[in-house]
């Protein structure tokens, strides 16, 4: 079973992932990334497609509607931590759980 | 390193997904083996802290950036079948939540981040683990060099998928050779923060990492 010292260890290793994504996002190189610089380089990066929910409210770490980019990315990494947190803790325990034998 | 839509052809990203798919169906079974009851929360917040880091684009030279790929970080922390499907749910809630990695292209992704990443970067660390002195320090430092090989590893990926299905007809070898020398240089990022986590939670809880419990138990059979 997990003790007291495991729980309180989690805790520190959630708001670390939390502190991280709501507070430190903001300070994010926003230059592309390794593949898109050599797909603009070598010239396949036209043949990228908009992302079918490019439109949707978390598009691109930021929160639809809120003008403040420290709010927006900040406020769409908090939900991203929370809703990766809420479908990997489930599957996990699901997984874990079990060898009562 | 997430894949858009567009780049490589259906057919090809199809049968990825299904590589992908069953890479993903053995690490169900394998997670269930490994995982107890301290290590199952464990993994979960692996996937946690990986989804936050990476959102932390750092820039490596003029006008390009990286991110933590983080499959040697969870492989050592949780081990291997645990490790791909953290990153498996990382990258599923970044395509379909964030837009971030094409909807097609997610069984492109999951093979290249989830699958090679991880066992590259696992694959690595056992090797340089057995050459260093069975030290807690050791640990961390096999974990940053899996890291660093893991990336241009799964870039590889990307140019293996290329060349099967690119929609677009540019030389091999140049992409080749991009991509790989790019992802290097990510990967000495990836080492270094792959590094620091592993090192940070040996020095508190060195009980709950994989990478050290594994030690652990041989030196325990090998005991009695």
């Amino acid at each position: 079973m997990s003790t007291k010292k495991d729980f309180k260890f989690y805790l520190i290793f959630l708001a670390a992932a939390l502190v991280l994504a709501a507070v430190f996002s903001f300070y994010a190189s926003s230059s592309p990334d390794g593949l898109e610089k050599v797909a603009g380089e070598i010239g396949f990066l036209d043949s990228a497609k908009d992302h079918a929910n490019s439109d949707s409210a978390l598009a691109d770490y930021g929160v639809a509607g809120i003008e403040n980019e420290r709010f927006s990315v900040g406020l769409a990494g908090t939900i991203g931590v929370v809703t990766t947190g809420v479908v990997a803790v489930v599957l996990f325990m699901a997984l874990g759980r079990k060898k009562q034998k | 390193m997430h894949i858009p839509d567009g780049f490589i052809d259906l057919q090809t990203s199809a049968i990825f997904a299904g590589a992908a798919a069953i890479c993903v169906g053995v690490s169900l079974k394998g997670a269930r083996k490994e995982l107890d009851d301290k290590s199952a929360p464990l993994a979960g917040l692996t996937a946690v802290f990986i989804f936050a880091v990476q959102m932390l684009n750092f820039p490596v030279g003029a006008g390009t950036s990286g991110h933590l790929l983080g499959g040697a970080l969870a492989a050592v922390l949780v081990g291997p079948w645990a490790a791909t499907l953290a990153l498996t749910v990382v990258l599923l809630m970044q395509g379909f939540l964030f837009a971030d990695g094409g909807l097609s292209a997610i069984g492109l992704n999951i093979f290249n981040i989830a699958v090679i990443g991880v066992w590259v970067g696992y694959g690595t660390y056992l090797i340089v683990k057995r050459l260093l002195p069975k030290r807690k320090s050791s640990v961390a430092l096999a974990g940053a060099i899996g890291g660093l090989i893991s990336v241009p590893a799964a870039a590889f990926g990307f140019v293996v998928q290329y060349a099967l299905g690119g929609n677009a007809t540019f030389s091999l070898t140049s992409v080749f050779t991009a991509m790989i020398g790019t992802h290097i240089v990510i990967g000495i990022g990836e080492a270094l923060i792959t590094g620091l986590t592993i090192s940070a939670i040996m020095a508190s809880r060195s009980d709950l990492v994989h990478g050290w419990k594994s030690n652990e138990t041989k030196l325990v059979i090998k005991g009695i």
